[in-house]
C-alpha cells in the first residue's frame, strides 16, 4: 500500500524523462534535419523506390487525406479476408476457426482505426497468422497513419502560409522507421526477457497440482504486446488482455507498458511546438492535458483506494482498497493510473476490469473517453485537441473583440462550420448509439441474435446502462476498452459499433486537418497589442473551460442515469 | 441632431411589441434557427394542452399549457429584442431622413427656366438651385457658386461652413440650410438611393445581411442546438431502459433551456444595435460587415492637420536677425502678411496684433503683392517707397540674398534649425533681397489625443500620421503627439501605396479621407470613412460616411467594433455557462420520481419537479428581456490587452454565467413553490 503511490509518481516522472526528448527528436525527423536515426535512410528510400513513391513530392491537405483514406480502404478489404478464412491459413497450430462475418467485420475496423475493441478472444479466436500479419501490422500502420495525420497539422502552421503541407507517405514510412519499429524492439526485448511468451508453438499442457490437465496459451506475442502499448492500440494477445500473466507479468513490465502507452501522445504534444517553432504553446496544451488528467485520475484513485461502500456497510475491513477485478501484483493504486491512462489516452489496454471498479471511477473512465483529447491516441490526441482549441479560440477571439484567430490565421466561417460538426459528431454517436441498444433492450428483448439482447447485461439496472454507453463510448474514442459485462460477440454490438467505430475515427481526423489546411493557406496576420495570444494561461484556461462545459453538457444526463445514479443508490 | 438616448421609448416600445408578434411567422423566425427551434417546441406544447385536457398521461393542462406560455414567451422577448433595435436604428435614421422631406426644390429646367418641384421627385442629374435662406432638398454636387451653409442639422455644429464648386468642399447634404450667396446643384442620387436610404434599410432587416462573425457565431449556436437535440431525443430511450416516464413537456423544457436562447434571442439585437450605435456617433455605414471590420483595424491612417493639430500652423515668433529691431522686423512681416489669405499668412497679422500690439494699417496705395508660386516658393510684396519685401522656405529666400551678391547671416542660419528641430516651420524674410529676420510657424497638438492614440496603441491599433510637411517636422509632431509612424510630404498616391503595404503584410487599414484625389486610398483601405463635407467620389469609395466631418471619429468607430463582437461573445459565454445550473434543475426532476437517490443532484434544492422544471424555464425567458439593455448598449471595451480582458469577461459572463442562474433559479422556485 505505502509503495503504490511512489511507484506510479515514478512511472509518470519516467513517462516524461523519455517522451519529452522523444518529442524534440520527432519534430527534428519530421522537419527533415539531422537526427542520428539518420543511417536508416537508405531503408526509407528503398521503401519509396519499390513503392514508386516520390517523397519530396508536396501535397495539399486533400491529397493527403486522399492517401490515408485509400490506403486505409486497402488494409480493411484484406484484413477482413484474411479474418474470415483465417483457419484454412498457416500458422494456426491451435485449429481456430474462421470468424464469422459480423465479428470480422467489427475486429478489422477496429484495428484499421487504432481502436482494438476486441468482441474476440485471442487465445481461441484468431490464429498466429492474423495476429501477426493483420492485427498487429494494423498496430503499426494505424498509429503511423495517427502520426502522419497529426504531421501534416503541425506543418500548416510551420510557415507564415503554405497550401503545401509536406509527403503524407513520408511522414508515414518515417512514423514507422524511425519511432515505433525501434522502440517497439526495446519494449519487446524487456518484455521477452521478463516472461512473456515469444513462441510459434500452440498451446502448451501442464498437470496442475490437483492432477487437471491445464491448456496454457501462448504464441508469438511479446513483440504484439509492444506495439499494443506504443501505439495506443490496446488490442491484447490474450482476451483479459494485460491483467493475464503472460500478457504483463510483473510490476516492472506493468510499469514498461504504461510508459509505452504514454510517451508517443506527450512527446507529440512536444513536436508540436519545436516543429512550429512554438515550444510556449506546446507546454501550454501539455499543461492543459495534465491538469485534465489529474483531474481525472485523482478521484479515480480515491474511489478506487478507499473501497466499496457497500463492502463497508458490511462492516468489512478494507485496507487493500477495492480489490475487486484487480490483479494482486498490480494493486488498486496502479490500477487506478493504469484505468486513468488507457481512457485518457485510446490505448483501452486493461490491468484490471472496468466493470468492477466503482461506480464513480466509471464516470471518471468514460469521461476521459468522451474528452478523449487530454494527450489522447498517437497522433489523434492532438487533432481532437485542436478542434476544442479552435472553439476556444472562436468564443475568445470574440469576448476580446477581435475576429478570432489561431497563430496568425483568422477563424472564419469555414472553420467554424468543421469544427462544430465535429464536436456534434461525438455526442452524436455515443448517445444514439446507447439509445439504440436502450431501445432494443427495452423493447425486443426476444430477438434471436448469438446473444439476446435482454441476455446483454450481466447487471441490467444503472450498471448496465453504464456498459452499454462504455461500449460506445470506447468505440466513438477508438479507446477499445470495454465494461466487459456486456455480452457484445452479436450481430448488433458488431455492426453498431462498427459503423461508429469507422466514423468516429476517420472524420475527426480530416476535419482538423482541413481546418488547419485551410487556415495555412490564408494570409498570415502579424501580432498586435490586440491579438489574442493562445500561449496563455488564461486562453489554456479557457480552452480547459470549453472542453469541460462542452462534454458536460452533451453528457450530463447519460451519466447522470448510469454511474451516478449508481453510486448515489449505492450510498444510501 | 438630437435624439433621446433613453432605451425604452414608449413609442419604440409599441412598435417593437407589435413587431413581436408579426415576426411570429415561421418564414421570418427560420432565419434564426435557434428561436425558431424553440417556436416549434411551443407549438408542440400548445397540442400537449390541448391533448392534456382529455389524458391524464401528459400531466396537467395548466401545467402544461405554463410551460407553452412560457415558451411563447421566450419567443416573443426575443423578437421583442430584436424589434426594438429595430426601431430605435429605424427611429435614429427617420430622424435624419425626416429634415429633407417635402422640401420644395427650383430645378433648373434644360431651357433656363426655373420649375418649383418636390424634392421627393428629384432625379440624378438633374440641377437645381439654392439662394440664402433656402433648406437644400437632396444630396448633391455644387456646379457653380459658393455658399456658406449652417448644417447644424446634420452634424449638431452650429458654425456655418463654406461649400464651393469644384475641389474638395463641393458636396451637399439634403437638410442643411444655404445662409449667403446662390449655389447650383446637381442631384448626386436616385431617391431612394441615398446612403441614408440604404442604412435604414440595413436596419430594417430585410436588406441586413448577416455579417462573417454572425454567420460562423450561427453555425456554433446551431451546432449547439442539434446536439441539445439529440440529447433529449434519446433521453427518451434512455428513460424508458429505467423505466421512467418522461413528459413531453418535461423533454421540450430541458431542451429549450438547453440550447443557447439566450445568444439566439439576443444575436441579431446585438448586430442592428451596432449599426445604430455608429449611427447615433453621427456616422452612416454602408453595411453591417464594415462596423465589424472596424473592430479589428491594426492600422490607422489619420491626416495631421485638423486630427492630430488644430487646424493649421500659427505664427508663435518673430526672430529679426542681429542689427534689426523687432518692431521694425513684425512690421515688415506684417506688410508682407496684408494680402496673404492662406491661413499661415493670416495667423502671422494676428501674432503681431496680439503679441506686439501692432496697429493694423491698409497696405500703401500702389503697393504689389507677389503671390505664392510652387516655382518661388516664396510670397511678399512691392511697396511703392521701394521696398522688396519677400517671405518664404528658407532654401528659397537664401537664394534671392545670395544671389543678389548679399551675405546670409549666421545667426537666421542657426535659428531656422532650432526652429526645424523643435517641429516648428521656419519662415524666412527679406527686406530688399538682405536676410532680415525669421518668423516661426508651429503646429498646435489637440489636447488629449495622444492619449487616445495611446489607448489605441493598447488595443493593438498602429496610428499613422499623414502630412505635407517635410519629414523632420514630421518626426516632431508625430513623437510629441505619440504617433507610431508618418508619412512626411505625402502625396495621395503615398497613402494608397502605405495601405497596400501593410495589408500586403495582412493587416487592415482604415482611413479617413474627404478629397477626390482619396478616392482610392478610401476604396483600398479596408475601413474608408469619408467625410460629409466630401466630394461625391469619396463618399462613394468609402464604406461609411462621417456626418461630422470629425477625423478623430476612426476612434470610436473602432470601439464600436470591438464593442459589437465583444458583446456577442460575452452574451454566447454566458448562455452557454447557463446551462450548468439549468441541468441541475431539471435532470433531478426528470427522474427523482423513479430513481429516489438522484435528488442528490438536486443541489439548489427545489419545490418539486414541476416547480424545477417551470423555475428553469421562466429564468430562461426572463433573462432575455433583462439582458436586452445590455445588448443594445454593448458590453464596455476596456483596452487593457487582449489577455486580460479575457480574463475580465470571461470572470463576468462565464463564472457569473454559472452562478447567476443558481441564484435566479432557486429564487422563482421560491415563488412559484408557494403554488405548485
Amino acid at each position: 500500500m505505502n509503495t503504490e503511490l511512489p511507484g506510479i509518481i515514478a512511472t509518470y516522472l519516467l513517462t516524461l524523462v523519455i517522451a519529452i526528448p522523444l518529442g524534440k527528436y520527432l519534430a527534428k525527423v519530421f522537419a527533415g534535419e539531422q537526427v542520428w536515426t539518420d543511417f536508416l535512410k537508405p531503408i526509407e528510400s528503398g521503401i519509396f523506390k519499390l513503392s514508386g513513391i516520390n517523397p519530396k513530392e508536396e501535397m495539399n491537405w486533400k491529397q493527403h487525406m486522399k492517401a490515408l483514406l485509400s490506403i486505409n480502404m486497402v488494409w480493411l478489404v484484406y484484413g477482413f479476408f484474411v479474418l474470415i478464412y483465417q483457419d484454412k491459413l498457416p500458422l494456426n497450430p491451435d485449429g481456430n476457426p474462421g470468424m464469422a462475418p459480423d465479428l470480422s467485420f467489427n475486429t478489422i475496423i477496429s484495428f484499421v482505426v487504432n481502436c482494438n475493441l476486441q468482441h474476440y478472444s485471442g487465445e481461441s479466436g484468431v490464429s498466429y497468422l492474423t495476429q501477426h500479419f493483420v492485427l498487429m501490422f494494423l498496430q503499426f500502420v494505424s498509429c503511423a497513419t495517427g502520426i502522419a495525420a497529426a504531421v501534416v497539422l503541425f506543418k500548416a502552421f510551420r510557415d507564415k502560409t503554405s497550401a503545401k503541407l509536406g509527403n503524407f507517405w513520408d511522414f508515414f514510412v518515417k512514423s514507422i522507421t524511425r519511432l515505433l519499429l525501434p522502440l517497439s524492439l526495446v519494449i519487446a526485448l524487456i518484455l521477452a526477457f521478463n516472461g512473456t511468451p515469444t513462441s510459434y508453438e500452440g498451446k502448451d499442457q501442464f498437470i496442475s497440482v490437483q492432477g487437471d490437465t491445464v491448456n496454457v496459451s501462448r504464441g508469438p506475442a511479446a513483440g504484439f504486446i509492444a506495439i499494443k502499448h506504443l501505439g495506443t492500440n490496446g488490442g491484447g494477445w490474450f482476451g483479459v488482455n494485460s491483467a493475464h500473466p503472460l500478457e504483463n507479468p510483473s510490476y516492472l513490465t506493468a510499469m514498461v507498458e504504461l510508459i509505452a502507452q504514454v510517451i508517443i501522445p506527450i512527446a507529440m504534444v512536444i513536436a508540436f511546438g519545436y516543429f512550429i517553432r512554438r515550444k510556449k504553446l506546446a507546454w501550454m496544451i501539455f499543461g492543459v492535458m495534465t491538469i485534465g488528467m489529474l483531474l481525472l485520475m485523482i478521484p479515480t484513485l480515491i474511489s478506487e483506494l478507499g473501497g466499496s461502500p457497500a463492502i463497508e456497510k458490511m462492516g468489512i475491513s478494507q485496507a487493500t482498497g477495492a480489490m475487486e477485478g484487480k490483479e494482486m501484483r498490480f494493486g488498486p493504486a496502479l490500477s487506478a493510473y493504469w484505468s486513468t491512462v488507457t481512457t485518457i489516452i485510446s490505448t483501452g489496454s486493461v490491468n484490471s476490469m472496468h466493470d468492477s471498479t466503482m461506480p464513480l471511477t466509471g464516470l471518471w473512465q468514460l469521461l476521459g473517453m468522451m474528452i478523449n483529447s487530454f494527450y489522447g491516441g498517437c497522433g489523434v490526441g492532438i487533432l481532437n485537441y485542436f478542434i476544442y482549441l479552435i472553439i476556444a479560440v472562436f468564443i475568445s477571439g470574440l469576448m476580446v473583440g477581435r475576429t478570432p484567430e489561431f497563430l496568425g490565421h483568422k477563424v472564419e466561417a469555414r472553420e467554424i462550420k468543421i469544427a462544430a460538426l465535429v464536436t456534434l459528431l461525438s455526442p452524436f454517436l455515443i448517445l444514439s448509439g446507447t439509445a439504440i441498444a436502450s431501445y432494443v433492450f427495452t423493447n425486443n428483448g426476444e430477438a434471436a441474435w448469438a446473444v439476446q439482447p435482454q441476455n446483454w447485461l450481466n447487471n441490467p439496472g444503472f450498471h448496465g446502462f453504464s456498459e452499454m454507453l462504455y461500449e460506445m463510448t470506447s468505440s466513438n474514442a477508438n479507446n477499445g476498452s470495454g465494461f466487459e459485462g456486456l455480452g457484445d460477440n452479436n450481430v448488433f454490438w458488431n455492426v453498431a459499433t462498427g459503423f461508429v467505430l469507422i466514423l468516429g475515427r476517420f472524420l475527426p481526423i480530416i476535419a482538423p486537418i482541413a481546418i488547419a489546411g485551410l487556415l495555412g493557406a490564408k494570409k498570415y496576420i502579424p501580432e498586435s497589442a490586440g491579438t489574442l495570444k493562445t500561449d496563455t494561461v488564461t486562453f489554456s484556461l479557457m480552452t480547459f473551460v470549453v472542453i469541460l462545459v462542452l462534454n458536460a453538457l452533451s453528457y450530463f444526463p447519460a451519466l447522470a442515469l448510469g454511474p451516478l445514479a449508481e453510486y448515489f443508490t449505492m450510498l444510501k | 441632431m438630437k435624439t433621446s438616448n433613453k432605451l425604452f421609448e414608449p413609442a419604440l416600445v409599441q412598435t417593437a411589441l407589435k413587431q413581436s408578434f408579426i415576426k411570429l411567422d415561421p418564414r421570418v423566425m427560420v432565419r434564426n434557427p435557434v428561436m425558431f427551434t424553440v417556436e416549434i417546441g411551443t407549438l408542440i406544447m400548445a397540442f400537449v394542452t390541448i391533448y392534456s385536457f382529455t389524458h391524464t398521461d401528459q400531466g396537467s393542462p395548466l401545467y402544461n399549457f405554463l410551460i407553452f406560455l412560457i415558451l411563447l414567451l421566450t419567443v416573443l422577448f426575443a423578437n421583442f429584442a430584436e424589434a426594438i433595435a429595430e426601431a430605435r436604428g429605424k427611429a435614429q435614421a427617420d430622424s435624419l431622413r425626416k429634415t429633407r422631406e417635402e422640401t420644395p426644390a427650383k430645378v433648373l429646367l434644360s431651357n433656363g427656366t426655373i420649375e418649383i418641384r418636390s424634392s421627393n421627385l428629384l432625379k440624378k442629374g438633374d440641377v437645381f438651385v439654392c439662394e440664402a435662406g433656402d433648406t437644400i432638398p437632396t444630396d448633391g454636387e455644387i456646379i457653380e457658386g459658393i455658399a456658406t451653409i449652417d448644417e447644424s442639422a446634420i452634424t449638431g455644429e452650429s458654425a456655418p461652413v463654406i461649400r464651393e464648386s469644384g475641389g474638395d468642399k463641393s458636396s451637399v447634404t439634403g437638410g442643411t440650410k444655404v445662409l449667403s450667396d446662390q449655389i447650383k446643384v446637381q442631384v448626386s442620387t436616385q431617391p431612394g438611393e441615398s446612403f441614408l436610404d440604404k442604412m435604414i434599410a440595413l436596419v430594417e432587416g430585410a436588406s441586413r445581411q448577416k455579417t462573417p462573425n454572425e454567420i460562423a457565431l450561427t453555425i456554433l449556436l446551431a451546432s449547439f442546438t442539434l446536439v441539445f437535440i439529440i440529447v433529449c431525443i434519446t433521453l427518451k430511450p434512455f428513460a424508458d431502459y429505467a423505466n421512467t416516464p418522461i413528459t413531453i413537456a418535461a423533454l421540450i423544457s430541458l431542451f429549450v433551456c438547453l440550447i443557447p436562447t439566450t445568444i439566439g434571442g439576443l444575436l441579431s439585437a446585438i448586430g442592428i444595435a451596432g449599426m445604430d450605435r455608429a449611427l447615433r456617433a453621427n456616422v452612416i455605414t454602408k453595411s453591417g460587415k464594415a462596423v465589424e471590420t472596424a473592430g479589428d483595424i491594426d492600422v490607422l491612417l489619420l491626416d495631421k492637420t485638423g486630427t492630430i493639430t488644430i487646424g493649421n500652423r500659427k505664427a508663435t515668433n518673430f526672430y529679426p536677425t542681429a542689427g534689426v529691431s523687432l518692431k521694425n522686423f513684425t512690421d515688415a512681416c506684417v506688410l508682407s502678411s496684408l494680402a496673404d489669405e492662406t491661413p499661415e499668412g493670416k495667423s502671422i497679422v494676428e501674432l503681431a496684433v496680439i503679441q506686439d500690439n501692432h496697429i493694423l494699417s491698409d497696405a500703401p496705395e500702389g503697393a504689389k503683392f507677389i503671390k505664392f508660386t510652387a516655382e518661388t516658393r516664396s510670397s511678399g510684396i512691392d511697396t511703392p517707397d521701394g521696398k522688396r519685401i519677400r517671405k518664404g522656405a528658407f532654401d528659397s529666400i537664401r537664394n534671392i540674398v545670395l544671389m543678389a551678391g548679399n551675405p546670409f547671416p549666421m545667426d537666421i542660419e542657426a535659428q531656422v534649425k532650432v526652429i526645424a528641430s523643435n517641429g516648428g516651420t521656419p519662415l524666412v524674410v527679406a527686406l530688399n533681397e538682405k536676410a532680415f529676420g525669421v518668423i516661426e510657424l508651429q503646429d498646435i497638438i489637440k489636447p488629449g489625443i495622444s492619449e487616445r492614440f495611446e489607448r489605441l496603441r493598447k488595443m493593438g491599433v498602429k496610428t499613422v500620421m499623414v502630412t505635407g510637411d517635410n519629414p523632420l517636422t514630421a518626426k516632431f509632431i508625430a513623437e510629441k503627439a505619440g504617433v507610431d509612424d508618418f508619412i512626411a510630404e505625402a502625396k495621395p498616391e503615398d497613402k494608397m501605396n502605405y495601405i497596400k503595404e501593410e495589408q500586403a503584410l495582412g493587416k487592415l487599414v482604415a482611413m479617413m479621407g474627404d478629397g477626390t484625389n482619396d478616392a482610392p486610398a478610401l476604396a483600398q483601405a479596408d475601413v474608408g470613412v469619408a467625410m460629409n463635407s466630401g466630394t461625391q467620389a469619396a463618399k462613394e469609395a468609402g464604406n461609411m460616411v462621417d456626418l461630422d466631418n470629425d477625423p478623430t471619429k476612426l476612434i470610436e468607430i473602432v470601439e464600436i467594433g470591438k464593442q459589437l463582437l465583444i458583446t456577442r461573445g460575452t452574451l454566447t459565454t454566458f448562455s452557454i455557462a447557463n446551462d450548468v445550473a439549468k441541468y441541475f434543475a431539471i435532470v433531478p426532476a426528470l427522474f427523482i420520481a423513479s430513481i429516489p437517490a438522484l435528488s442528490h443532484l438536486n443541489i439548489m434544492g427545489l419545490h418539486s419537479p414541476e416547480s424545477a422544471i417551470l423555475s428553469a424555464v421562466i429564468f430562461n425567458a426572463i433573462i432575455i428581456p433583462f439582458l436586452i439593455p445590455l445588448a443594445l448598449k454593448g458590453v464596455a471595451y476596456k483596452p487593457i490587452g487582449a489577455s486580460a480582458l479575457l480574463r475580465r469577461n470571461l470572470f463576468i459572463y462565464g463564472l457569473g454565467g454559472v452562478i447567476a442562474p443558481f441564484i435566479g433559479i432557486k429564487l422563482i422556485d421560491l415563488f412559484v413553490g408557494l403554488f405548485v
